[in-house]
């Protein structure tokens, strides 16, 4: 095995062209836990904590550009105002040790259905961005693309993960998950929720039950329609039950889970409809006490 | 005092009188450095508390240091690393095994097969049915089949994955449909293989009539009868410190072995016949241990270390892996339940009838004991007049079930005490009256015929944590959602959540019973060092985290009456200590300590009475003096012993006890009772099925609290792996095969779980123990569990007949709700 | 490969360490500094906590290499200088917060790394920040005391040594 150190990001770039079947390390909490238990031997490691600019973030008032090992701890206590589902999710990840190391990066490599920052990012917007680089010049991949099968993502062998590009919240934003105890959990299900006035339009993300995280695609429209058609987003009147109800069914509808050690398919769906109702109608009240305030 | 002290015992424990303490450096490589080993040899500590103080620990200041050595943290120079190859399938017929590829990687020293076993193949704890190495066949999935030796764990793994097995994969029996039906299913071991009274698959059974027993007559008696089915998962005691140890090999072809364990003594002599040495060439040091709770009462890597040790005569470490480590041990016995209980209209307790199905996997481990304690504490700490039990341990290819903190209670106090729910409800009852209604006192008999000759202040204890102020209710208008069901994960703010209550309490035996003599030996030397007297304490107990050298040092200050105590490393040079498991360690090698400093006390005083005449009879020592209650002080001890020392061994016999028949269950099979009673305040998300204990209250009878810190300290940890039992932890297994051997998808609970847990102690003392004592380690785990799942029913008004109580239970699917 | 880094103020080498060795390894099996442990080794414990340049972490989810030229304070660093016990290792003992002691090491570092931040946090707050840290044998309600402890002498130690400034 090769342990390859670029200083920089542009050499790290050419050792991933030069040895595409490197496994890229930042904060190692997927990657080192594969290693100790036995379950990957890749032909090489390249760290990637010698790169700074990963570890930055900017934003330009429009659109925050996350470097791809930011880390979680960071996120929380710097970016919560722009970024707020995806500040809440990171705040469900592992334990502090292990949002002082893991970033969005590694969620987005490792691509496991159960990553806390998926639901978020797509909740987001579907202009979120991966920014994916290589030697080649460099992709922005749509949020929406991005998964394509249990822990797979579209990246090239030679590609790596420079930022994630992510609008500022316009909105109000949640973000649930389902643990079977009260700290550290890998998630039984996850559920992040955005509304988008500027657009109107809402985001939704579900995680752990599916082969990929994915969007309610339907659930979205559904309330998008229900806002805009009963003027909601003006009016700031309450949803009523039977909105808030017929949204997490469809959110459950959207999912596709299996039984595993963590939590039946049954009880991933449930809970995933009282996660969507909960968030939404937190997300609603802030909205309106949002448009109260500036009225 | 029933404890009998053996004086001719003394010189025949090997321990010597000699100043010889050159543990950790004994080994014949001439060893330059084992890493870390300042635990290894004497921890001085001076203090005025003996006992009912609380003194610290003299082992906290290394451990806050990092430099205390744990079993894993052993390091010698040259040393290999040793690991296992284990089996995939939970049942298969080994064909071949080609070691020829792992011996040709580079780094790699040995690799060793059941064939390259020198001496016995088998051992295990109460019966010897566990082969060292797999022979032809495999039982359980992690079974270890062949072992590796190397320079590096990396070396290692690679090796142990080029070993080529051939296997015959069979059908496991897992059910206990399939357990109880050999001829259909096979058996696990065959019956001409069994070494004990198993038949069937079944391995040991106990069946228990007391009263007139539960006949047609007697239920007619009843007014109100409740029956259920219940079911406990299989429980993992996850100690932190990984099974681990360095087995050194020594010039005279002995072994050292440097090792985390419950029972030095018992792992010798198990060890011993498998390596083909003389138990005397077999030598134990307890390196540090990073918690046990009866996971370590089973031989793990000890022998594996040895036998790679003896081969390449290099010492040898094996450390395991987490994942490692949910194969290397025994767990709780799953159970499951059938209980009937009648009462009268007003609430007497007619009958109980119970059948208790213990699965013990594939090996015997300490199944029998947990039948036993099944069977004879079943019916929980009432007075019952008619009971009829009938408890089993199934021989099956799912993991070895053995020891964990209160076996045979826990399961059973699941069951008896949702019972009582269950009646109190039926008679329109409160259910904590009902329990005190029935509680049991001193002077009562066990169903087994056994009378409760010690304080048994069960209805007390229901009264005093029913009568502790409750926690206020939840502040909706302040949330904080970090102290709701989800915490972090932010599943509610305030929505689907509802308060309960609960009640349970709850009853364990002392000590090893049914006729086991589990002695325990303590070497005491007093002597002047530097100017002052020095006590110190040589026992082999097992130092778990439990806090008996704590104890032991206390217990040294009060009976000779000196502040510099130096616990000596514990090892097999002295005698056993039995194991540091039953609640035992206090009240038998303490009691051991006991004896023996009493008798170095008698010994200095006799001196004194040659040496200067005296004639008082009310002497004794205290302050660093000899002291007569009406003379006063009468000489230091620094001058009456000179440059002498007294060092005398003793040891510590609980009174006899019997087996119960095998038909009745009866008779005087366990040592000492003790009991908890507890109180739980849950917060239920009822929508999504989470829950936060808000609360959890324990009351416990201790006896004397020798160190009132330590005890409070475990009866919040007992609680806590009860917490662990109600609303998380199982190993989950499908078909034979473990499915989440790992941290990540074993939960424990966190410092999020746990609630504040106020502890109220009683010292009611108990005539026939040391200072009065009682055991104090495991009654919070058998009674605590049953609380927590009355509260949650209180919340949600669901049944929960199985534990753990997950999620879904609560909302999406309700097991023994239809 | 050879890894060359600053171990507690000091600077240390490791030889032929393996490429997929975790800092946790090195710093056990090679440097000898076993205080941190190593009960998982997956990030789920927290046992193996130590500082990687001030941030407390997952040592065993740290590859070897990645600490070359970084600096590294382990339990072992926390002592004072004349080797008297720190203020939170000084106040686990107090408090009786050690039972088998192996979950130990960790908390120190990240109770140490708490109160650092927030020297009089609430008990939520010390419950949020020691998630990460398991215990099996106390119920954490000693560790919780101890932490209260170690945050009342910090203050008080404050308060006294500002007076003294003044």
């Amino acid at each position: 095995m090769e342990f390859l150190r670029p200083a920089t990001w542009d050499e790290a770039l050419a050792a991933k062209a030069e040895h595409p079947t490197a496994l890229p390390i930042s904060g190692g909490t997927d990657v080192m836990v594969e290693m100790n238990f036995d379950v990957h031997r890749p032909p090489a490691i390249l760290d990637l904590n010698r790169v700074t600019e990963l570890t930055e973030w900017s934003n330009d008032g429009e659109v925050v550009r996350l470097g791809a090992a930011v880390p979680y701890s960071r996120i929380i206590d710097e970016l919560s105002g722009p970024l707020p589902g995806l500040a809440l999710a990171a705040h469900t990840v592992g334990s502090p040790q292990i949002r002082n190391r893991g970033g969005v990066g590694g969620n987005l490599g490792a691509a496991s259905p159960a990553g806390d920052s998926h639901p978020a990012l797509l909740a987001a917007g579907r202009d979120v961005l991966v920014e994916a680089a290589s030697v080649r010049g460099t992709r922005l991949i749509p949020i929406d693309d991005f998964y394509v099968g249990v822990k797979r993502n579209c990246l090239e062998p030679d590609e790596l993960i420079r930022a994630v590009r992510i609008p500022v919240a316009d909105g109000p934003q949640q973000f649930s998950k389902i643990g079977t105890r009260n700290a550290m959990v890998i998630a039984v299900c996850a559920f992040g929720f955005a509304l988008h006035p500027r657009s109107g339009t809402v985001g939704t993300g579900i995680g752990s039950a599916a082969p990929t995280p994915r969007r309610a695609v339907e659930a979205e429209e559904y309330l998008r329609d229900v806002l805009a058609e009963r003027g909601l987003w003006e009016s700031g009147e309450l949803l009523g039950a039977e909105v808030i109800q017929r949204f997490g069914e469809l959110v459950k509808a959207a999912a596709s889970p299996i039984d595993d050690v963590r939590g039946t398919a049954d009880y991933r769906r449930h809970a995933l409809a009282v996660m969507a109702r909960r968030t939404l109608t937190w997300t609603w009240n802030d909205y309106r006490k949002q448009i109260r305030s500036a009225a | 005092m029933n404890a009998r002290t053996s004086a001719q015992n003394s010189a025949g424990t090997g321990a010597g009188t000699g100043a010889r303490t050159s543990t950790g450096t004994s080994t014949g490589t001439g060893a330059r450095t084992i890493q870390g080993q300042k635990n290894l040899q004497d921890i001085r500590q001076s203090s005025k508390d003996g006992i009912g103080g609380s003194p610290l620990r003299p082992d906290g200041t290394l451990k806050v240091r990092g430099e205390f050595a744990y079993s894993s943290d052993m390091w010698h120079e040259d040393m290999l690393w040793g690991m296992a190859l284990r089996s995939p399938h939970p049942r298969a017929n080994i064909l071949s095994v080609d070691i020829s590829e792992a011996l040709a990687v580079p780094g790699v020293y040995a690799v060793l097969t059941h064939e390259d076993i020198p001496g016995a193949k088998y051992y295990g704890l109460e019966i010897a049915d566990q082969p060292a190495l797999a022979i032809d066949r495999i039982r359980y999935h992690g079974e270890s089949i062949a072992l590796v030796a190397a320079d590096h764990p990396e070396t290692a793994r690679r090796a142990v994955k080029k070993i080529k097995v051939e296997y015959e994969v069979l059908t496991p029996i897992v059910t206990e449909e399939q357990c109880l039906d050999p001829e259909t299913y096979g058996y696990v071991h065959e019956p001409h293989e069994y070494k004990s009274h198993a038949y069937g698959n079944i391995c040991h059974e106990q069946k228990l009539v007391s009263g007139l027993g539960v006949t047609d007559e007697v239920r007619a008696l009843a007014d109100v009868v409740v029956s259920g089915t219940y079911e406990v998962g299989m429980q993992d005691q996850a100690f932190l410190g990984p099974e681990s140890g360095l087995a050194v090999p020594a010039e005279d072809g002995g072994i050292d072995l440097y090792i985390a364990t419950q029972w030095l003594h018992v792992d010798r002599q198990q060890m011993a016949p498998v390596l083909g040495l003389p138990e005397e060439k077999v030598r134990l040091t307890l390196a540090g241990v990073g918690g046990a709770f009866g996971g370590r009462e089973d031989l793990s890597m000890q022998i594996h270390a040895c036998l790679l040790a003896q081969r390449t005569g290099k010492p040898v470490k094996i450390v395991y892996s987490r994942d490692e480590s949910f194969f290397g041990h025994v767990h709780r016995h799953p159970a499951k339940m059938y209980y009937e209980h009648g009462a009268t209209r007003d609430g007497k307790l007619v009958y109980a009838d119970a059948r208790i199905v213990l699965d013990g996997g594939a090996y015997a481990s300490a199944s029998p004991a947990v039948v036993g304690n099944a069977a004879s504490l079943g019916h929980g700490p009432y007075v019952v007049p008619n009971v009829r039990m009938h408890a089993i341990a199934l021989y099956s290819n799912n993991p070895s079930c053995g020891a964990m903190r209160g076996f045979g209670a826990v399961q059973a106090a699941f069951g008896y005490e949702t019972q009582m729910d269950r009646l109190a409800a039926e008679l329109g009852m409160d259910p904590v009256e009902l329990r005190q209604l029935n509680a049991m006192q001193q002077g009562d008999l066990m169903p087994t015929g056994q009378e409760i000759d010690a304080p048994a202040p069960v209805a007390e204890l229901l009264r005093r944590v029913k009568d502790m102020p409750l926690p206020p209710p939840l502040d909706t208008d302040d949330l904080d959602v970090r102290l709701l069901p989800g915490a972090l994960s932010n599943t509610s703010h305030g929505e689907g959540i509802v308060r309960g209550v609960g009640y349970s309490v709850g009853i364990k035996n002392v000590g090893f019973s049914e006729g086991f003599d589990d002695y325990s030996t303590a070497r005491v030397r007093l002597e002047v060092i530097g100017g002052e007297p020095v006590a110190m304490v040589h026992t082999a107990m097992a130092e778990v985290g439990q806090g008996g050298v704590t104890v032991h040092a206390q217990i040294a200050r009060t009976e000779l009456g000196v502040e510099q105590v130096t616990i000596h490393p514990a090892n097999t040079e002295v005698g056993s200590a039995g194991s540091t498991s039953a609640s035992r360690q206090t009240y038998m090698t303490g009691g051991a300590v006991k004896l023996a400093a009493e008798a170095v006390k008698r010994e200095l005083i006799e001196k004194g009475r040659r040496r200067y005449g005296w004639t008082q009879q009310d002497l004794t020592l205290a302050g660093g003096k000899v002291v007569s209650e009406s003379a006063g002080a009468l000489v230091s001890m620094v001058d009456l012993l000179g440059e002498d020392a007294i060092d005398l061994t003793r040891e510590h016999h609980h009174r006899p006890t019997v087996p119960f028949d095998k038909e009745t269950g009866q008779g005087f099979g366990h040592v000492q009772y003790t009991f908890c009673a507890n109180r739980a305040v849950v917060d239920v998300d009822v929508e999504l099925g989470l829950v936060k204990v808000v609360e959890l209250t324990a009351v416990q009878d201790v006896g004397k609290a020798l160190n009132p810190l330590s005890v409070v300290g475990q009866i919040q940890g007992g609680c806590t792996q009860a917490l662990g039992l109600a609303v998380m932890e199982e190993i989950i297994v499908r078909d034979g095969k473990v499915r989440n051997a790992s941290f990540t998808d074993y939960l424990i609970p966190t410092i999020l779980d746990t609630p504040p847990i106020p502890v109220e102690i009683l010292e009611l003392p108990d005539p026939h123990a040391p200072y009065g004592l009682r055991g104090v380690g495991e009654a919070p785990t058998v009674s605590a569990t049953p609380s927590i799942v009355a509260a949650i029913r209180n919340a949600t008004g669901l049944a929960l007949r199985r534990i753990p109580v997950r999620p879904e239970h609560l909302t999406t699917e309700r097991p023994g709700e239809l | 490969m050879r890894v060359t880094f600053t171990a507690n103020g000091k600077p240390v080498e490791a030889d032929d360490v393996w490429e997929g060795e975790s800092l946790l390894y090195v710093l056990r099996e090679r440097v000898g500094l076993p205080g941190s442990k190593n009960a998982c080794e997956q990030g789920e414990c927290g046992s193996c906590t130590v500082y990687l340049d001030d941030v407390p972490v997952c040592s065993c989810l740290v590859a070897a290499g990645q600490v070359q030229d970084r600096e590294v304070r382990t339990v072992e660093g926390l002592g004072g200088e004349d080797g008297e016990l720190g203020l939170v290792q000084q106040a686990f003992v107090d408090a009786g917060a050690v039972q088998c002691g192996f979950c130990t090491p960790g908390l120190l570092v990240q109770t140490d790394a708490l109160l650092e931040q927030d020297a009089q946090p609430s008990d939520a707050d010390i419950r949020e920040a020691l998630s990460g840290n398991l215990c099996r044998c106390t119920g954490y309600e000693k560790i919780m005391d101890a932490v209260r402890l170690a945050s009342a002498r910090k203050c008080a130690g404050e308060r006294a040594g500002g007076a003294v400034a003044e």
